[in-house]
């Protein structure tokens, strides 16, 4: 026991109906870590996070963030968590500072117009600040958003696939923010699709059909897969797919970009399957170590 | 582009296919018809009976006997009090709890007996004209035959020719049975219900749709802050939207204002609010803006049928006056016409700005506790 955790919840279990969206997820996030939260579209993440902010009942489990009670002091916990919706929901007939100046009145920040210019300084946006919210562009909405989740100083960031829809530069932007913020000793738990995103975080979790399959560091997360991958390069590669998916031993192959990856667990089986391709001319065959998608396909073909 | 009958009916199955996904709707639109139909189809009635009235008996004789008979098996009256005091009557008329006054004079019997037609005087609220016209008709033919039993042996020559007495009718509040002075703080009421509703039905069913709500809840604003933050601003449109009607009402259909206007408007802040709290209340229901509207016609229909704007109250049976008297427009009305036309102050305004604040304190509390915070 270092770190206090910002988020510790055992079982927590969210029924709709009769799905089980969420199925006793167990989430504990050191203070100052930032983590990835990963899973397929459907599998709770969203409903998850919003137990966490406590705008969903969990049916089950127990648990704190911050060291507020998440069933009894939720109020307490919205006063210090930022939360950033999935989809854009701040107010488009709004201008940013509009909007902005509106969320920090809401929080009670101390003279919200010079915090709200500080923010819009230190985030580009002082020269958009007039504009319409709707009118902005994926981009600039989600600043805007982070801007706005940031603006009362909140020492937990819940942020649902933040960069959804965001071009690259943006999305690199927003995880320097993301990075800057945690080293001031902010907490987040940030859901995405992104590989390249999970990688940038301290550790991740990978949640299933709202069961917790995996967590760990990224490394941890491919080494106790156990998986195997060999990556096929060459010109030759676009017509075997199909080909070598059916073979004993691939449990799964797939393009990334342009090379071909074979992957399974019995790595005998798996070279056996790759082994009369070994020498067709145009392509190269070499053992790779499996990528976190690798990984993360894997465990989706798995549970089909 | 040429018209294509496929593409046509291809638009028609998905508006169908999303019509029959909305049930709620869909039930509101076959469902609600009906019960209006039912509701107002056996409430509204143009020929009222059994309307409310005092009598004041000066004379206690037994042609007053027969007068007060007479007048209870009319259908047209229902004598709720009989008083020896005109006052005491003319009180219950200046607080609508009658809608006539028959005053038998002193010496009453005497008169009669002596041949000197007395008076037979019948006070009328003529703040609703309509109300009362066919009962006044009828007051006027039965007071004629009332008597006739009465007049027999030496007094049977009186029971041939006019009637004994003189029959007289005052037209109180309004003498000249003007229907704008009735119609237009009318409008008032209804013009104010149906702004205001709207205004607010949409308050937290546009956060909604449009996926803000989610934003605003994750906040720490309180479902009592949100409500007087969505419904204040409402307030000040209210206000305006008075003051424009209140001024045409003078000025463009010269409707008499004799009573305080400092107590108008503060009848009319109150009911106002209450129609604000309506509208911000099914905005914690209804699930879509279109939803919202419904509820918003379906209150405003009861506010102009059942509250004595259009039909007279006084003339719909007792249920439906029941549903009435729940209806803030109802007490309004009573209220506005009350100040403007018969100088009523705070004493006679007040059995109806009670109704007014306790339905806006209902309201308030049933939107508060239908207010969700959370997305459950």
């Amino acid at each position: 026991m270092s770190t206090p955790l910002a988020i510790d919840v055992k079982g927590l279990t969210k029924r709709f109906g009769r799905k089980v969206a969420v199925d006793h997820i167990d989430i504990a996030v050191p203070q100052g870590e930032v983590w990835g939260f990963l899973g397929p579209n459907g599998s709770g993440k969203t409903t998850t996070i919003r137990m966490l902010c406590g705008l969903l009942h969990a049916d089950e489990g127990s648990g704190t963030c911050l060291g507020l009670d998440l069933r009894t002091q939720s109020e307490a916990i919205k006063r210090q968590v930022g939360y950033m919706t999935q989809k854009f929901s701040f107010w488009e007939d709004l201008s940013i500072r509009e909007n902005l100046e509106f969320v920090a009145r809401l929080y009670g920040v101390a003279d919200p117009r010079r915090r709200v210019d500080q923010t819009l300084d230190r985030l580009g946006l002082t020269k958009r600040q007039d504009q319409l919210a709707g009118q902005l562009s994926g981009g600039w909405k989600q600043r805007m958003a982070l801007a706005a989740c940031m603006l009362h100083d909140p020492r937990l960031l819940l942020l649902d696939e933040p960069t959804a829809g965001v071009d690259p530069k943006a999305r690199r932007d927003f995880w320097e923010e993301i990075h800057a913020l945690s080293a001031q000793g902010l907490t987040g738990l940030v859901s995405t699709h992104y590989m390249d995103e999970a990688e940038r975080c301290d550790r991740i979790v990978y949640i299933l059909n709202g069961k917790m399959v995996t967590r760990g560091s990224v490394a941890e997360v491919i080494a106790e897969s156990g998986l195997v991958t060999f990556t096929l390069e060459g010109d030759a590669v676009r017509h075997l797919v199909q080909e070598i998916q059916g073979k004993p031993g691939v449990d799964y192959a797939g393009f990334f970009g342009a090379a071909l990856h074979a992957s399974g667990r019995d790595r005998a089986a798996l070279e056996a399957a790759i082994a009369p391709y070994r020498d067709r001319p145009g392509l190269t065959i070499f053992e790779s170590p499996p990528s976190l998608e690798d990984v993360f396909i894997h465990l989706q073909e798995e549970a089909r | 582009m040429n018209f294509s009958l496929r593409r046509a009916w291809a638009i028609l199955v998905k508006e169908f296919l999303q019509m029959r996904r909305d049930r709620l709707t869909l039930g509101m639109v076959v469902g609600v018809p009906l019960m209006q139909l039912f509701l107002f189809g056996f409430a509204i009635n143009l020929n009222p009976k059994d309307l409310p009235a005092a009598v004041a008996i000066s004379d206690p004789g037994p042609f007053a006997r027969s007068i007060v008979a007479a007048l209870s098996n009319s259908s047209y009256f229902k004598i709720v009090e009989q008083t020896n005091d005109p006052v005491h009557a003319r009180r219950l008329l200046q607080e609508g709890k009658v809608v006539f006054v028959v005053e038998i004079p002193p010496n009453f019997s005497r008169d009669i007996v002596r041949g000197q037609r007395p008076d037979l005087l019948i006070e009328a609220d003529a703040t609703d004209p309509a109300a009362g016209s066919y009962a006044l008709a009828a007051f006027n033919q039965l007071a004629a035959t009332a008597l006739r039993d009465d007049l027999v042996g030496p007094l049977a020559g009186r029971a041939q020719g006019p009637p004994p007495f003189n029959s007289v009718s005052h037209l109180l509040y309004n003498p000249e049975s003007n229907t704008q002075y009735n119609i237009v703080p009318g409008l008032l009421a209804i013009i104010l219900t149906m702004t205001m509703v709207l205004m607010t039905c949409l308050a937290l069913t546009r956060e909604r749709e449009r996926g803000t709500y989610e934003n605003l809840i994750a906040m720490p604003a309180t479902p009592l802050e949100i409500m007087i933050g969505k419904i204040a601003p409402n307030i000040a449109v209210g206000a305006v939207q008075s003051v424009i009607i209140l001024l045409m009402a003078r000025f463009a259909f010269h409707v008499p204002m004799i009573g305080s206007l400092g107590l108008l408007a503060g009848a009319l802040a109150i009911y106002v609010i209450a129609n604000l709290a309506v509208g911000y209340t099914f905005s914690t229901i209804a699930q879509s803006q279109l939803q919202a509207m419904q509820m918003t016609t379906f209150f405003l229909l009861p506010a102009i049928l059942l509250s004595g704007f259009a039909f007279p109250f006084m003339g719909m049976p007792v249920w439906a006056q029941w549903i009435g008297e729940v209806l803030p427009a109802t007490h309004f009305l009573r209220i506005i016409r009350g100040v403007l036309l018969k100088d009523n102050g705070f004493a006679e305004s007040w059995p109806d700005i009670w109704p007014l604040l306790l339905f806006t304190v209902t309201m308030g509390s049933i939107a508060l506790l239908r207010f969700r915070r959370t997305l459950d």
